[in-house]
């Protein structure tokens, strides 16, 4: 499979310096926010042009999640390069917050949580799509430096870390969130035509949390990242939804007296049409 | 029908939060407890966030409450000056509660301390109407019994007496404001209405007949529950009104549904079905104790 002809050498290389152009080294932790814009001199052999099926999601009373279709094509002004064909990885995340892992422990018969780590940020849903098994298509050092899978989407903790490791921690994390659909690996999900035009379909799950999204689109050779393209999909409240949220975060004491008030008209007409019922 | 809760953030089955309220309404109407130590549990159950559940449901509990103590009112088992002596007992001991649970909160384990508060509440006052109840039902089978009013005991030599008509009482009013504080104390720790304790205080501890212990109760929580409501309303926006709105359907009716069955049912009996309820309540928190977890870990929002 690895087959390095000298032509490939070269093209990689070329790769490598016009995408660490976009993400100096050293600076991991910043993700770049736009389209990695194309060095000026010498732009990437072959880069992502891409849309979504829509841009924004509205969250609606009947709600119970969405589909997001990511379909796009590879660019490229030369033919396409012999060596290890290319893949695709694509992820959606959603604005990250942070989290408390707990592990309970027995003390004196009972379960208690004993220890705990803190996770500065961890996002509320995180979904890669890939052409191929990941560990396959992508280096470490490539996964180190954009965060691609699971494990690395959740970024620095918080305070002291008191325990001897803190890998089983964010292994549940990991773990729970995958079983509540929050977080997701679906691996050979994108399909890739004549090395030329991909789609992803991605799923959203129906617990949503508003927000800034973001899918990001990682073209890759070699299990290198040779070039990037983010879209941002905004998530948002509409209609009644939004309504009610503002009111509860704007003018809480009005909405606790509507609540209120819709709590007592309520058994009060519950008990006046039951007393109609009983004798009529 | 899956519905979007705009403030608890996830989506559900409309039909099974109307359910859930239905089932908790039958419980309000029968016993005269407000339901939070169900509502509130059958909550995380289904995925609401622990805040959001506790505040909400003490929004039901209002709404089956006036719906219940509505239907109380006519059939005149509410001794309003009693429910009035009990609810400033209640507001005094639920500020002192909110003050014991931010110390706990401060001390960490309040989870701990919430959970092993209902197993010990629970275990006890189910243990205890139970034996009654049992003991009542055997005496009443055997005639030629003469039937006491009800037992004279030290409650009834504090000084300050006042006269409750409605419960046929001339008793001092020390110990029904110090059972409002402390029901309103545990109440506010544990996150519920607190009829579960306040029903059984009236019966064995104040010797109020049953037959207006369950409206009085209702009257009293219907307050208390309106304000903690509007107190997490206010300082930490977790009551859903959308979630309450469908619980309260359900609830409503249910409350409705419970009070004519209460009326045709016999009060030891009512009371032993209270007892069971409140132990197998009781009993499924202790076995989550005490047995070991499927899952050691937890996620809690926050770096708190």
């Amino acid at each position: 499979m690895r087959k390095v002809t000298a032509v490939f050498l070269l093209l990689a290389l070329s790769c490598t310096a016009s995408a660490q152009s976009t993400v100096p080294p050293g600076n991991a932790d910043a993700l770049p926010i736009e389209a990695a814009p194309p060095d000026k001199i010498t732009p990437p052999a072959e880069s992502v042009v891409a849309g979504l099926s829509s841009d924004s999601v509205a969250i609606t009373a009947s709600f119970d999640g969405s589909d997001i279709l990511i379909y796009g094509a590879i660019k490229r002004e030369s033919p396409i390069p012999q060596g290890p064909p290319l893949q695709v990885i694509v992820t959606v995340e959603a604005p990250s917050s942070g989290v408390t892992v707990w592990r309970k422990e027995r003390k004196a018969g009972i379960w208690v949580n004993a220890q705990s780590v803190r996770i500065g940020a961890a996002p509320g849903f995180y979904a890669v799509a890939t052409t191929a098994d990941l560990e396959d298509i992508l280096l470490p050092e490539w996964d180190n430096r954009y965060r691609i899978s699971l494990p690395l989407a959740m970024r620095a903790f918080a305070g002291q870390v008191a325990v001897e490791s803190a890998v089983p921690f964010t292994e549940a994390l990991i773990r729970i969130r995958e079983d509540e659909g929050l977080y997701r690996l679906d691996e050979g999900s994108v399909s890739l035509i004549d090395q030329t035009l991909f789609r992803a379909d991605v799923s959203l799950p129906a617990n949503l949390v508003e927000g800034a999204y973001k899918t990001r689109i990682f073209l890759l050779r070699d299990g290198q990242v040779i070039d990037v393209f983010v879209a941002p999909i905004n998530v948002r409240k509409v209609g009644l939804e939004r309504w009610l949220y503002r009111l509860a975060f704007d003018q809480p004491f009005l909405y606790g007296l509507m609540s209120l008030l819709v709590a007592v008209a309520a058994g009060w007409g519950a008990s006046a049409a039951f007393q109609k019922l009983r004798r009529p | 029908m899956q519905i979007y809760l705009p403030i608890a953030e996830v989506s559900v089955n409309a039909f099974t939060l109307i359910g859930l309220g239905g089932l908790v309404g039958v419980m309000s109407g029968l016993f005269g407890v407000g339901g939070g130590f169900l509502i509130t549990p059958l909550l995380f159950f289904i995925g609401i966030p622990p805040a959001i559940a506790v505040a909400t449901g003490a929004n039901q509990v209002v709404a089956s409450s006036v719906s219940g103590v509505l239907a109380h009112v006519k059939r005149k088992s509410v001794d309003f000056r009693m429910g009035g002596v009990l609810l400033a007992g209640g507001l005094v001991g639920s500020w002192m509660g909110v003050w014991v649970f931010t110390l706990l909160q401060e001390l960490g384990q309040v989870d701990l301390v919430v959970q092993l508060c209902y197993v010990v509440f629970l275990g006890l006052i189910g243990m205890m109407m139970l034996q009654e109840s049992i003991r009542a039902l055997r005496r009443s089978r055997k005639p030629g019994n003469r039937k006491r009013l009800h037992q004279h005991n030290w409650v009834h030599r504090w000084p300050g007496k006042v006269k409750f008509r409605a419960s046929g009482l001339y008793i001092s009013v020390i110990p029904p404001l110090l059972v409002g504080v402390a029901v309103g104390v545990l109440a506010a720790i544990m996150g519920v209405g607190g009829g579960f304790i306040m029903v059984p205080a009236m019966i064995y501890l104040l010797g109020m007949p049953t037959r207006v212990v369950v409206g009085t109760s209702l009257f009293q929580i219907t307050f208390v529950t309106a304000f903690t409501t509007l107190m997490h309303a206010v300082s930490y926006n977790t009551v859903d009104i959308m979630l309450a709105v469908l619980l309260i359907v359900g609830g409503v009716v249910g409350a409705q549904i419970g009070t004519t069955l209460g009326a045709k049912l016999r009060a030891e009996q009512l009371r032993i079905l209270l007892a069971v309820l409140v132990l197998a309540v009781c009993g499924k928190l202790a076995l989550d104790l005490f047995l070991t977890p499927d899952d050691l870990y937890a996620i809690k929002p926050g770096i708190g």
